[in-house]
C-alpha cells in the first residue's frame, strides 16, 4: 500500500529512543472554556511513543476539548500537561510553532483552505515551514494518491465528498511526518467500509513509528482493534488497555 | 487505497496559490480611503515643500538688504546728501552696493497718495538709500550710524528686522502647519491600514487558524499580511500621487504668472516634487505594511 512513499524511511525503528518514551502526558489537568463550567476534571493519562490509543465518550464529553489541549490551542486551566518532555505552562507563543510541527491533526471539521487545491492542502505544513516547492511536489503528489485521491490533486477540498475530505485532512496531519497524530472522530462522515479503510492506514502509519491517538464514539471502531481505550464521562478520563 | 495506481502520479505544475485567498472587493472601500489619505498626504507634503522654499526666499530678500531714510533738513540739499552718503556706505566691508534714490524716486513710491501732479516743492520728502549686503548676519549698522553722525544728517536705519522677524515666525508657522499635516495624514493613513488589517485578520481567522495548526510561525502569518497590504499600499499610493501630480501641473500651469504666487505655495515642479511624488507609492506601501504587520502581530500575540 505504502510502495515507495517516504513514510516508510521516518524513524525506522521509532522505539530506539526509549520504549517508554512519553510524547504527551496530563497529570490532574482541568480545562474550562473562559469563565464557563471545568469540562475536564483530573485528567491524567500518558501516551507513549509509538503507541495507539482510543479515545471515546459520549457526544459533548470533552473529546475534542482534550484534543485541544494537545495540539496547544487551548491552555489548561490546572493540572500539568506536558509535550515531548517540555511543560506546556512554561512555554512562550513563540515555542509553539516548532512543538506544533511535530503534531499532525486531523480535525473533526477538516479545516481545509477552500481556496488552495487538494494537493496545496496536503503541502501546507511543508510549505508553511519553508520549505521549496520543488523540493517537495513528488513527495506530496505521492501521498496524495497514497489516500486514494490522485484525480483529485488539483480539486478545491469543498467539491470533494465528506469521505474524500476527510483523506486530505489525514494525508495533511502526516505529510511532515509528524511524531504524534491525533485524530477527530475521524470516520464520522464515511461508511463502515471507508471508516475501516481509514482505520487501516491509521494502524500503517502507527507501524511506520507514528504515536496515533484517535477520538470517536464509533464503538465499532473501537471493536477493530485491541488498542487500548481511553473514556471520556463526566469530564472523568478512565483508562482501559484491553491487550493486558 | 491506490493499489491500482501504477506509476507516481506527477504533481500539479505552476507556483504557489496565495495563501490568503484574495478578498473579492472587500479591500475596495480601503484602497479608496488610502488613495485618498495619499493623495491630500502628497499636496500636504508639496505644500510644505513649497511653504518652505517661498519663505526661504522672502527671508533672504529682506535680510539681504537695508534702507537709510534721509530726513531733509532746512538748507541742505537732500538729494546730494544721500549721494555722499552712498558712497561713503557703499565702501563699508560687506556692502555690496549703495544706491541714492533721488527726490524724484520718493515722489514715485509716493504717488499711490498724492496723486500724478507733483509734490508742492517746498515739501519736504525724505530720500532713501538703498544697500545691499553681501552678508545678512554682518549688518554694518554702527558703521552707517557713525557716518550719519559725522556728517551731521538726520536719518533713520530700516534694517527690515520687523519684516523679517513677523516673517519669520509666519513661516515658521506655515512650516510646522504643512508638517503637522503631513503627520497627521501619514497617521491617520497607518491607523485605517491597521483597523482594515485586524479586520481582515479577524475575517480570516480560518486562514491563520489552520496555518498555525500546521505549524506557521506568527511572523509568517504576519507576513501573509503585511504583503497584502503592501501591495495594496503602493497601487493606493501610485493613484493617489497621480492625482496630486495632476493639480499640481493644473496649479502650475495656471497660475504661474500671476504676482500673487509669490505669497502663495507654489507647486512648480522641480526634481524634489518628482522625487517626493515617485516615492509616495513606496512609503505607502511600507506604511501599509508595517502597520497591518504590527496590528496582526499584537492580534496574535494575545491568543496564547
Ligand atoms: N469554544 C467553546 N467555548 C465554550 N464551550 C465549549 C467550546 N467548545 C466546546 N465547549 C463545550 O465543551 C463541552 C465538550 O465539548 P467537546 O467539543 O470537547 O465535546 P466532544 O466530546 O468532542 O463532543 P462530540 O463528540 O460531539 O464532538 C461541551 O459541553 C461544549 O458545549
Ligand atoms: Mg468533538
Amino acid at each position: 500500500m505504502a510502495a515507495g512513499f517516504r513514510l516508510t524511511e521516518i524513524a525506522v525503528n521509532p522505539f530506539q529512543q526509549s520504549e517508554s518514551e512519553v510524547i504527551v502526558g496530563f497529570d490532574a489537568v482541568g480545562m474550562r472554556y473562559g469563565r464557563g463550567p471545568e469540562i475536564l476534571k483530573d485528567v491524567s493519562f500518558q501516551l507513549k511513543r509509538g503507541s495507539f490509543t482510543f479515545l471515546t465518550g459520549p457526544s459533548g464529553a470533552g473529546k475534542t476539548s482534550l484534543l485541544r489541549l494537545i495540539y496547544m490551542a487551548h491552555k489548561a486551566s490546572r493540572g500539568v500537561v506536558q509535550h515531548f518532555g517540555h511543560d506546556t505552562a512554561g512555554l512562550q507563543r513563540k515555542d509553539l510553532p516548532d512543538l506544533r510541527r511535530r503534531i499532525g491533526v486531523v480535525f473533526q471539521e477538516f479545516r481545509m483552505l477552500d481556496h488552495l487545491s487538494v494537493f496545496e492542502n496536503v503541502a501546507l505544513p511543508l510549505r508553511v515551514a519553508g520549505q521549496k516547492r520543488a523540493s517537495y511536489a513528488e513527495d506530496v503528489a505521492e501521498l496524495v494518491s497514497w489516500v486514494g485521491l490522485a484525480h483529485h490533486m488539483e480539486s478545491r477540498p469543498a467539491t470533494l465528498s465528506g469521505g474524500e475530505q476527510q483523506r486530505v485532512a489525514i494525508a495533511r496531519a502526516v505529510v511532515n511526518q509528524p511524531e504524534l497524530l491525533i485524530a477527530d472522530e475521524p470516520t464520522g462522515n464515511v461508511d463502515p467500509d471507508m471508516a475501516r479503510r481509514l482505520l487501516r492506514l491509521f494502524v500503517e502509519l502507527n507501524r511506520l513509528g507514528t504515536t496515533v491517538l484517535i477520538a470517536t464514539h464509533d464503538l465499532t471502531l473501537v471493536r477493530a482493534l485491541d488498542a487500548p481505550v481511553m473514556s471520556l464521562a463526566d469530564g472523568r478520563l478512565t483508562y482501559r488497555d484491553r491487550a493486558a | 487505497m491506490s493499489e491500482d495506481e501504477k506509476s507516481p502520479p506527477a504533481p500539479p505544475s505552476g507556483g504557489h496559490a496565495r495563501l490568503l485567498p484574495p478578498d473579492a472587493g472587500r479591500d475596495r472601500p480601503l484602497f479608496i480611503v488610502s488613495a485618498i489619505l495619499v493623495f491630500l498626504a502628497c499636496l500636504a507634503a508639496l505644500g510644505a515643500r513649497s511653504t518652505w522654499t517661498s519663505s526661504e526666499r522672502w527671508m533672504d530678500d529682506l535680510d539681504g538688504s537695508l534702507t537709510v531714510q534721509i530726513r531733509p533738513i532746512e538748507g541742505r540739499d537732500a538729494d546730494q546728501d544721500a549721494i555722499d552718503i552712498a558712497r561713503e556706505i557703499s565702501e563699508l566691508p560687506g556692502v555690496t552696493r549703495a544706491d541714492a534714490r533721488s527726490r524724484a524716486d520718493s515722489e514715485m513710491l509716493l504717488e499711490p497718495w498724492f496723486g500724478t501732479s507733483g509734490l508742492p516743492s517746498d515739501l519736504p520728502v525724505p530720500v532713501l538709500i538703498d544697500v545691499v549686503l553681501d552678508d545678512p548676519d554682518g549688518v554694518p549698522l554702527d558703521e552707517i550710524a557713525d557716518i550719519l553722525e559725522t556728517a551731521g544728517i538726520d536719518a533713520d536705519i530700516d534694517d527690515h528686522g520687523r519684516w523679517s522677524d513677523a516673517v519669520a515666525r509666519a513661516s515658521q508657522l506655515a512650516r510646522l502647519l504643512a508638517f503637522g499635516l503631513l503627520a497627521l495624514i501619514l497617521g491617520a493613513a497607518a491607523a485605517v491600514i491597521a483597523f482594515a488589517a485586524r479586520a481582515s485578520l479577524v475575517a480570516r481567522r480560518d486562514v491563520a487558524d489552520a496555518l498555525h495548526i500546521v505549524g506557521a510561525t506568527d511572523s509568517y502569518v504576519a507576513g501573509l499580511f503585511q504583503r497584502r497590504f503592501f501591495s495594496l499600499g503602493v497601487k493606493a499610493g501610485a493613484t493617489g500621487a497621480i492625482f496630486a501630480a495632476l493639480i499640481a501641473i493644473l496649479v502650475a500651469v495656471g497660475g504661474n504668472n500671476a504676482d500673487a504666487l509669490y505669497f502663495l505655495p507654489e507647486l512648480l515642479f522641480s526634481p524634489f516634487e518628482i522625487v517626493a511624488l515617485a516615492m509616495a507609492p513606496l512609503i505607502a506601501g511600507g506604511v501599509a505594511a508595517l502597520s497591518a504587520r504590527l496590528a496582526v502581530e499584537e492580534e496574535l500575540r494575545k491568543r496564547w
